[in-house]
C-alpha cells in the first residue's frame, strides 16, 4: 500500500488485521489516538504512529493505558474522533475510565485484541475472554456496545462501523477483536462511498440524555457555552446532582435505554441455515472460522447445522438466537474461554433448546472443526 | 456593608450553584480570587477561551461547577491526560487543571510527572490542603511525618512528598509554591503561568480548617496563615538552609522559569516530517 496516501484509496489490500483497524480508524475519522504497547494490539498503535501524522493527526504514547482512554476522552470532547487499542490487561485498566465515557456520553472506540488471561497470562495467544468484561467491566448501570470482527476485512469495516456507533450514540463502543483475527493476513477491501456519521453539534441544551430524551447532539468546548461535562451524576444540562434519586434514576436510565431501545438494530448477525437445521452453533471472532469448516463437513454427511455468527456481541442479539432454537435441538457454544457467550445463549432460548458449551482455553490454539464436529454429532445423538 | 454581588469574581461564577459548598475558612475561595485576579490581569473579559479539567476532591470543584466556563470533571487522577488530549487537537484553548495533593500527587502522580516531562501547554494548579478532606481527613503523600489523620491513628510514618521539586526534575517549563497567605505572589505566578508556553506547575498550599487544621491544633483558618506565615521560607534563602532546618518549613518561591520546545511545537514537527 502507498502509505504516502492521506486516506486509503478504494481497492483490494493484502492487510493484517491489525493494519486493517487501523486504516479502518483512519477511514472513519480518527485523528487521535492515544496508546500504551501491548501485545497483540501494538500493530494498531504502530501503524498509526506512521500513519496518522500524515493526514494531521496526532498519535502519541501514554504513560499507561488509564492515561490513553483519558486522553481520548479529552480529545473527543475537543471534536476530534479518537481511538485507543488494548488487549486484556490494559483493557483491565480502562475500565474506569469506560465507565467515565459511558457517564458523560463521550464517544470514543476501544479496541480490546483478546489474549490470555487473567492477568498478564499467556500474552501472545489467543482467546476470548474478555466478552463479558466487555459489557460488565466497570462498575454501575451503564450499556455498551460490541462488535466481534472475524477476518481482517471485518476488522476495517467494524472499526468503522464502532465509529459511526459511537457518534450516533454518544457511546463508547469496543471492537472486541482476538490474536488470531488480529495477526492474521487476509485479503481487504477498501470499498467507494464509504458511509461515515460525523459529530452531531448543538449550541443549546439539553447536552445530556435523560430517560425522557435520548441521545443530544454533542455541545462544542470554547464556544462560550459554559459547557459541564462530569462522571457525577448529572442533569441533562451537566449540572452535578450527587443526591437526588430522580435525575440519577433518569440518568441512568437514559444512558442505558438509548441503545436498549435500539437493541434489536444494533443485532448485526451472520445467519446460515436458521430455519432449516437440526443442531445449531453460535460463534463469534476467530472461532467461527472454524465452524464455517465444521459446517460444510457436517453437511457432507447428511447433517444439517444452522448457524449464528455474532458481528454485534452487546447488546446481545437475543432474537437471533431465538430464531436459531426454534428449529435446532440444541445449540453448541464453541468459545476460546471457560463459558461466557454460553450462558447469553442460554437466557436468549429460555429453555427451548440445549445448550452446549465447547470451551478451549489456554496455548491460544483454535477449536479445530474435528473437535466441533464431535460435539455435533454427539448432540445429535441426543447424548 | 458592600453588597456580595458587586464583587470582582462574580461575573466568572456560576450564579446558580453560589453559595459553594466549600467548609467555612477554606482556602480553596483564595485560590479562585488568586486565579480569576490574574485572568482578568492578562486582560481576559471572560473564560470563554478557557476550558477547566478535573478531578476527585474538594478543590476539583473550583472549576466545577463554580467557573462560569468549560470544564470537564472526571475519574479520580485523571484531570491531567484528559487536559492533554483536549489540548493537542483544541491548542487555540487554555486548558488549565485544579486538584488536590490526593488528586493530583498520589493517585494522578504519573500523569503530572509525564505531562511536565512531555512540556505540555497546560497550567496544573495544585490546591495542596496536605489531608483528604472531601472525605474526611486521610493522610495524603503531602502530610507532614507524624500528623494523627484518620487512617493513622498513630501518627502517620511516611515522609511527605516535595511535589514542586519533583517537578522541576520531570521538566517542568515553570514551577512555583506560594500559600494562600501570600495571595499578591500565588497571584503573580498564576500570571505567568497563564503566560508560560510549556508546562507550568503551581502550588497553593492552602488551609483546611475543619479537617486539617483541627488535628494539628489550628482550628482557625487565621490560626493556619499565621503559620502560613511564620513557617515559610524564601527559596533563596532555604538554598542555603540545612535539610533539618527545613523540617516542617513551606519554601516559597519559583523553582523553574526556563523556555524549551512544547508538546506541541514538536508534535507540529513531527507531522511536516511525515507529510514530506
Amino acid at each position: 500500500m502507498d502509505l504516502q496516501a492521506p486516506v486509503v484509496e478504494p481497492g483490494a489490500y493484502f492487510w493484517q488485521g491489525n493494519m486493517a483497524c487501523a486504516e479502518g480508524a483512519i477511514a472513519a475519522g480518527c485523528r487521535f489516538y492515544a496508546g500504551y504497547p501491548i501485545t497483540p494490539s501494538s500493530e494498531i498503535f504502530e501503524h498509526l504512529s506512521s500513519r496518522l501524522p500524515k493526514v494531521g493527526g496526532i498519535c502519541i504514547q501514554m504513560e499507561d493505558e488509564i492515561a490513553s482512554l483519558a486522553a481520548v476522552i479529552g480529545a473527543s470532547w475537543g471534536g476530534t474522533k479518537a481511538l485507543t487499542a488494548t488487549s486484556g490487561p490494559g483493557f483491565s485498566l480502562m475500565q474506569e475510565n469506560i465507565g467515565l465515557a459511558c457517564m458523560t456520553e463521550t464517544p470514543c472506540v476501544v479496541v480490546n485484541v483478546q489474549r490470555v488471561g487473567p492477568s498478564t497470562g499467556q500474552a501472545t495467544k489467543c482467546a476470548q475472554g474478555d466478552v463479558m468484561q466487555a459489557r460488565w467491566g466497570t462498575h454501575g448501570d451503564h450499556e455498551i456496545i460490541g462488535l466481534a470482527p472475524n477476518s481482517a476485512q471485518e476488522m476495517f469495516d467494524l472499526t468503522v462501523k464502532a465509529f459511526n456507533l459511537s457518534e450516533t450514540y454518544r457511546n463508547p463502543v469496543i471492537v472486541l477483536a482476538d490474536e488470531i483475527i488480529a495477526h492474521m493476513r487476509e485479503r481487504t477491501i477498501v470499498p467507494r462511498n464509504l458511509k461515515i456519521i460525523e459529530r452531531k453539534e448543538t449550541y443549546s441544551p439539553p447536552f445530556f440524555s435523560t430517560s425522557d430524551n435520548y441521545v443530544r447532539a454533542m455541545p462544542p468546548l470554547g464556544k462560550g457555552l459554559n459547557v459541564l461535562v462530569t462522571g457525577s451524576t448529572h442533569d441533562a444540562r451537566g449540572l452535578r446532582a450527587t443526591t437526588d434519586p430522580e435525575i440519577h434514576r433518569k440518568l441512568a436510565e437514559g444512558i442505558v435505554g438509548k441503545i436498549e431501545k435500539d437493541a434489536q438494530m444494533l443485532s448485526d448477525v451472520e445467519q446460515y441455515r436458521v430455519d432449516d437445521c437440526q443442531v445449531g452453533v453460535v460463534s463469534y471472532g476467530c472461532v467461527s472460522r472454524a465452524v464455517y469448516t465444521a459446517i460444510k463437513v457436517a453437511e457432507e454427511s447428511g447433517m444439517r447445522v444452522g448457524h449464528v455468527r455474532l458481528k454485534t456481541i452487546w447488546p446481545f442479539p437475543v432474537e437471533a438466537i431465538q430464531r436459531l432454537s426454534e428449529r435446532a435441538q440444541s445449540i453448541l457454544v464453541p468459545e476460546m474461554n471457560l463459558k461466557q457467550v454460553y450462558f447469553e445463549v442460554l437466557r436468549a432460548v429460555e429453555g427451548g433448546a440445549h445448550v452446549v458449551g465447547l470451551n478451549k482455553v489456554g496455548g491460544g490454539a483454535m477449536i479445530y472443526p474435528e473437535e466441533m464436529l464431535r460435539a455435533l454429532t454427539k448432540m445429535l445423538k441426543g447424548d | 456593608m458592600q453588597r456580595s454581588e458587586k464583587h470582582f469574581a462574580r461575573k466568572h461564577l456560576r450564579e446558580e450553584v453560589l453559595p459553594s459548598t466549600f467548609c467555612s475558612g477554606c482556602g480553596c475561595g483564595t485560590v479562585i480570587n488568586c486565579f480569576l485576579k490574574a485572568v482578568e490581569a492578562e486582560g481576559f473579559k471572560d473564560l470563554k477561551n478557557f476550558v477547566f479539567c478535573s478531578g476527585i476532591g474538594c478543590s476539583s470543584w473550583i472549576p466545577s461547577p463554580y467557573m462560569r466556563a468549560d470544564s470537564i470533571h472526571v475519574t479520580h487522577g485523571r484531570s491531567i491526560p484528559v487536559a492533554l488530549g483536549l489540548k493537542l487537537v483544541r491548542p487555540e484553548l487554555n486548558v488549565v487543571v485544579f486538584g488536590g495533593d490526593g488528586d493530583i500527587a498520589a493517585i494522578g502522580l504519573n500523569h503530572l510527572l509525564h505531562a511536565a516531562r512531555r512540556n505540555l501547554e497546560v497550567v496544573v494548579i495544585m490546591v495542596n490542603n496536605m489531608i483528604y478532606g472531601m472525605t474526611g481527613g486521610q493522610a495524603a503523600p503531602t502530610t507532614p511525618l507524624g500528623v494523627e489523620t484518620t487512617t493513622t491513628p498513630y501518627g502517620t510514618f511516611e515522609y511527605p512528598l516535595d511535589v514542586s521539586s519533583l517537578m522541576v526534575s520531570a521538566g517542568a517549563s515553570y514551577v512555583a509554591r506560594w500559600t494562600t497567605y501570600h495571595v499578591v505572589q500565588l497571584k503573580e505566578a498564576i500570571k505567568k503561568a497563564l503566560r508560560k508556553k510549556g508546562f507550568s506547575f503551581l502550588e497553593a498550599v492552602s488551609q483546611c480548617p475543619p479537617i486539617y487544621g483541627r488535628r494539628i491544633g489550628m482550628e482557625s483558618a487565621t490560626q493556619i496563615l499565621r503559620w502560613f506565615r511564620s513557617s515559610s521560607i524564601a527559596l533563596n534563602r532555604a538554598r542555603n538552609m540545612k535539610a533539618e532546618e527545613l523540617i516542617n518549613k513551606i519554601v516559597v518561591g519559583e523553582l523553574v522559569d526556563i523556555d524549551k520546545p512544547t508538546l506541541l511545537q514538536s508534535i507540529r514537527k513531527v507531522q511536516e516530517k511525515a507529510a514530506n
